[in-house]
């Protein structure tokens, strides 16, 4: 059984329609890159399969190891094993990273039917995971990305993933905002997560990510559908050539 | 039709205070302050939305009537009583007990009082004859029908007395507690006398027995605190939820004194507390904070006026509503600044959440400086939870209603935190996860 299969998802917001019948399959230990231009529906795809609301599901459907993902709330998807890396994560004054990421990870263990995790094995465990992605420790007593700069942000995600240790991974443009050095840092810290049992689903406007983060397949998206998949190679080719053949295509 | 029934309640509570009248202590002046309150009240009855003070607050159209004084606990209510202070007993504090109205003395702590430190029940010091005490303890403003009504019913309270130099290292812990069966009110009334250079720490705690369902609590607390001292007061109410709790404290500051004041308001059907704060002494400081928890058909009313009479004291006031289902939640903050009060630094800032469509919160910020060397200001807002803060926290596996709970912690975090002691911020914040456990 695939990992994640989305099937002629068709998808509107508000009265306009921007997914037209997308189809992806993901098994375990797959990354694959989804690029496309500005308004190809890329980022519709990764809010849909996380559960913001706002977006309606007007046909098709997402299995998530069988199962129906649009049936379950965005924090029974956390709890089941779906992570998605926000391409701008907000600042939440007042709640510390912290108490936050200890709430969250216990959220998810008793949704799971887990022990809760005490303060001390997980104060171990942030600790380790902080150190690996260079996250000093007294950004972890601040207001959730209170201050924080773009890079921290983004290693504040990945550390999330890190501790909440997902099935599949969605890196909504994870380069956006990131300098050379920031980008490296970050991009570590996600192939340091590659496993054969998670997938990921890396979604950029650049190829210059995929330097760093080695996907197997590369799709790209237009107007709302996949118009072509392919190994890594087609992202080399796509910097080449540019979007703008499979917006005819579409 | 409202004439008739208004003037039937009026009746009603006019035959109420001269059949209580011997069981209101006091004589000479105080009776005949006593009376003279009570008329100020008649003059107006129950305060309604055409008095400017309580437009949001019409307790003639929520409360209707006062209801017949308390009788004196019995042994069974007073067992009733024990068991809801314990329930919501703190640590090292030392234990007041009002009951019903009455001071409890088997339910309070009066042994081995510190050095400096005077207990009494209001009772006894009126019955007793003490003039300037008792003359303390009824000096408040009858313009205000409310704190009026108090004046002419309080059958007790404590006063306690502070003596200069004293620093009482354990806090004070008045509790109010609704203990009878019947519907019925209570009315007390308690004094702080604090002296130069001291330190005291008050809790107040309004709480229901078991069983005890409709009540209307009224109280009055004046507080003086000398030259140099600083009073720390945390205030939580817990009421049933069927109570009234129609509360005032009157608070005056001496010179380079330091006033820090926290009040949380999560039980009571309707409640309204009246807080006065006066800057009589030059150099002094005042932090009010206060937070709103209400769901249901609650209605909680802060109306604080801050009185800045003298130059060189500053203020700041940080308050926070939650609101939830129809409730309604109301805060006035007036700050005045007398033309003497020169260098006054005067701030306010309100905020309110509503957690439903129908939630209702009212901010009325006013500024009236008559100074020109000053620096006030004042804010408020009304929102409603982030949307993409929500779909976040819960995007990282919480549910709804505790993401909710941990942004609704961070709101009245704020207000929560400028309380000093460590113990007793920790009883507030326990305060506010009951309420958030219940709505859960």
């Amino acid at each position: 059984m695939s990992l994640l299969e989305v099937k002629d998802l068709k998808v509107r917001v508000e009265e306009r329609e921007i997914l037209h019948g997308l189809s992806l399959t993901v098994n375990p230990g797959e990354v694959h890159a989804i690029m496309g231009p500005n308004g190809s529906g890329k980022s519709t795809l990764s809010h849909v399969i996380a559960g913001k609301p706002g977006y309606e599901v007007t046909g098709g459907q997402i299995l998530f190891r069988g199962e129906d993902l649009l049936e379950m709330e965005p924090n029974e998807r956390a709890a089941n094993g779906v992570f998605l890396a926000f391409q701008y994560p907000v600042e939440i004054p007042g709640v510390t990273t912290w108490n936050f990421l200890h709430a969250a990870l216990n959220a998810q263990r008793k949704a799971r039917g887990e022990d809760e995790i005490s303060s001390p094995a997980f104060l171990k465990k942030v600790r380790e995971v902080a150190k690996s992605l260079n996250i000093p420790q007294d950004m972890l007593k601040r207001g959730v990305n209170v201050g924080f700069s773009g890079g921290e942000k983004k290693r504040n995600e990945i550390l999330q993933m890190a501790l909440f240790e997902p099935a599949v991974c969605i890196l909504d443009e994870m380069d956006s905002g990131l300098d050379i050095d920031a980008l490296r840092i970050a991009a570590d810290g996600v192939n340091a997560l590659r496993s054969p049992e998670r997938a990921m689903v890396v979604i950029t406007h650049y190829q210059r990510l995929l330097n760093y983060i080695v996907p197997d397949f590369v799709h790209v998206m237009s107007k709302g559908r996949v118009v072509k998949s392919g190994g890594k190679e087609l992202a080399l080719e796509l910097e080449e050539s540019g979007y703008a053949q499979f917006e005819d295509a579409a | 039709m409202n004439v008739v029934a208004k003037t039937e309640t009026g009746r009603a509570l006019g035959d109420a205070f001269a059949s209580a009248r011997d069981r209101l202590p006091g004589k000479g002046k105080i009776a005949d302050q006593r009376r003279q309150a009570f008329e100020a009240y008649e003059r107006s009855g129950l305060p309604h939305r055409r008095i400017e003070d309580w437009k949001y607050t019409d307790l003639r159209a929520l409360m209707r009537e006062v209801l017949p004084l308390a009788p004196a606990p019995d042994a069974a209510a007073l067992g009733r009583a024990a068991a809801a202070a314990k329930l919501r007993a703190i640590d090292g504090v030392r234990r007041l007990v009002l009951v019903d109205g009455a001071f409890a003395p088997d339910l309070s702590d009066l042994g081995s009082l510190e050095k400096g430190l005077g207990i009494r029940p209001l009772r006894e010091v009126l019955d007793a004859g003490d003039g300037a005490l008792s003359a303390q303890a009824f000096a408040t403003d009858i313009s205000d029908p409310m704190i009026a009504l108090n004046g002419a019913m309080a059958t007790d309270g404590v006063v306690i007395e502070i003596a200069d130099g004293a620093v009482l290292a354990q806090p004070l812990h008045i509790v109010h507690v609704a203990s009878g069966t019947a519907p019925a009110s209570m009315f007390t009334r308690s004094l702080l006398r604090l002296g130069r250079d001291t330190n005291v720490t008050l809790v107040e705690s309004y709480l229901a027995g078991e069983g005890t369902k409709a009540y209307q609590a009224h109280d009055a607390l004046i507080v003086a605190i000398g030259d140099n001292a600083r009073f720390d007061h945390v205030r939580l109410v817990e009421d049933s939820i069927d109570a009234f709790n129609i509360s005032s404290a009157t608070i005056s500051l001496g010179a380079h004194a330091h006033l820090n004041t926290f009040g949380l308001t999560s039980g009571g059907h309707v409640s309204r507390y009246q807080l006065t704060v006066t800057c009589a002494g030059e150099g002094s400081k005042v932090e009010t904070n206060g937070v709103n928890l209400i769901n249901g058909t609650q209605h909680a009313d802060t109306t604080l006026f801050m009185d800045h009479a003298v130059p060189h004291c500053a203020s700041r006031e940080i308050f926070r509503a939650v609101v939830d289902d129809r409730a309604h939640s109301v805060f006035q903050g007036r700050i005045i600044v007398r033309p003497d009060a020169q260098k006054t630094d005067a701030k306010m800032m309100t905020r309110a959440l509503l957690l439903s469509d129908d939630a209702e919160a009212d901010n009325k910020p006013e500024l009236e400086i008559f100074a020109d060397d000053v620096t006030c200001g004042h804010g408020a807002t009304t929102g409603a939870l982030d949307e993409s803060l929500l779909f976040y926290m819960r995007a990282r596996g919480l549910p709804e209603k505790e993401a909710q709970a941990l942004l609704i912690q961070a709101f009245v975090g704020e207000a929560i935190e400028s309380i000093a002691s460590d113990a007793l911020r920790e009883v507030a914040i326990a305060t506010a996860q009951r309420w958030l456990e219940a709505r859960a």
